[in-house]
């Protein structure tokens, strides 16, 4: 049995004038996140030392680039859903609220695109050129 | 005419309890972590730079304070992982029950702690296992 009204159904959407996209994907995407993220801490900790060669060397392996990358793009993903339900809750003036989500939505694609174009650099061997 | 006590809204007057307290601390240790992500690309382009510069980034990640923030991330990695587990159990209609959802809740409390002591005491054998180790973290 469904709770939703017909004009509900048809439309999709409910008070938040959204609809449960944001909640599935945080669902779905905290999963990739919970396992590339203990991926990603207990290939550092085997890692031993992390100096710039040991370092370099473990992120331009091909799969440890590929769940790098992975990892990265989820993980924003997953910070700006979870930021985004706090402001929700805890801002209340409208104006306010979208400007905050246009800052936090900026930075999390300003990080994501950082830790993307630094794995592929150490990946496609660029190395030795000042940022 | 006096002022009539205005019915305060459930977020203002339910009874504090270890449900909320974890609830929160979920909230709290998922803001702390978006913020560590900044040191994670922070260190990823230092990487991606000349040695100089990742160099740099291991001064930074040495310093005490820092290695202060980062066992707090540690603690907040583990305890938003487990707590996150419980929350996907949820989600998925499991332990609901009082009893269970009590015990679960300890237990990701409790493990947190237990996971981010394990995960310090590896970096410490790591750090003094390294003979050229300048004492730093990483």
């Amino acid at each position: 049995m469904s709770l939703r009204s017909p004009l509900g159904k048809v439309l999709g959407l409910g008070a938040a004038k959204d609809g449960v996209g944001h909640w599935w994907v945080q669902r779905i995407g905290s999963v990739a996140v919970a396992v590339l993220s203990a991926w990603f801490l207990v290939s550092l900790l085997m890692l031993g030392s992390l100096d710039y060669d040991s370092v370099r060397a473990w992120v331009a392996a091909p799969w440890n680039t590929v769940l790098l990358l992975l990892l990265v793009l989820s993980v924003m993903q997953h910070s700006q859903l979870g930021i985004q339900v706090v402001v929700e809750d805890y801002v209340s003036s409208k104006g306010t609220k979208i400007l905050t989500m246009l800052i936090v939505n900026a930075l999390h694609i300003l990080l994501a695109a950082a830790g993307v174009v630094a794995v592929l650099r150490i990946s496609f061997g660029t190395a030795g050129v000042a940022s | 005419m006096a002022k009539r006590e205005r019915p305060l809204s459930p977020f203002f007057n339910y009874r504090w309890q270890y449900s909320n307290t974890l609830s929160l601390l979920h909230r709290l240790t998922g803001i702390f972590l978006s913020a560590g992500l900044v040191l994670l690309i922070y260190w990823l382009m230092a990487a991606a730079s000349t040695a100089e510069v990742y160099a740099k980034a291991q001064g930074l990640f040495a310093n005490r304070l820092i290695s202060l923030l980062l066992i707090g991330l540690t603690f907040s990695f583990f305890y938003h992982f487990f707590n996150g587990l419980r929350h996907l159990a949820w989600d998925l209609g499991h332990g609901f029950d009082r009893k269970v959802a009590r015990a679960s809740g300890w237990t990701a409390f409790v493990g947190a702690l237990v996971f981010t002591v394990l995960c310090w005491i590896l970096i410490a054998l790591h750090v003094s296992g390294n003979a050229n180790g300048a004492g730093g973290l990483v």
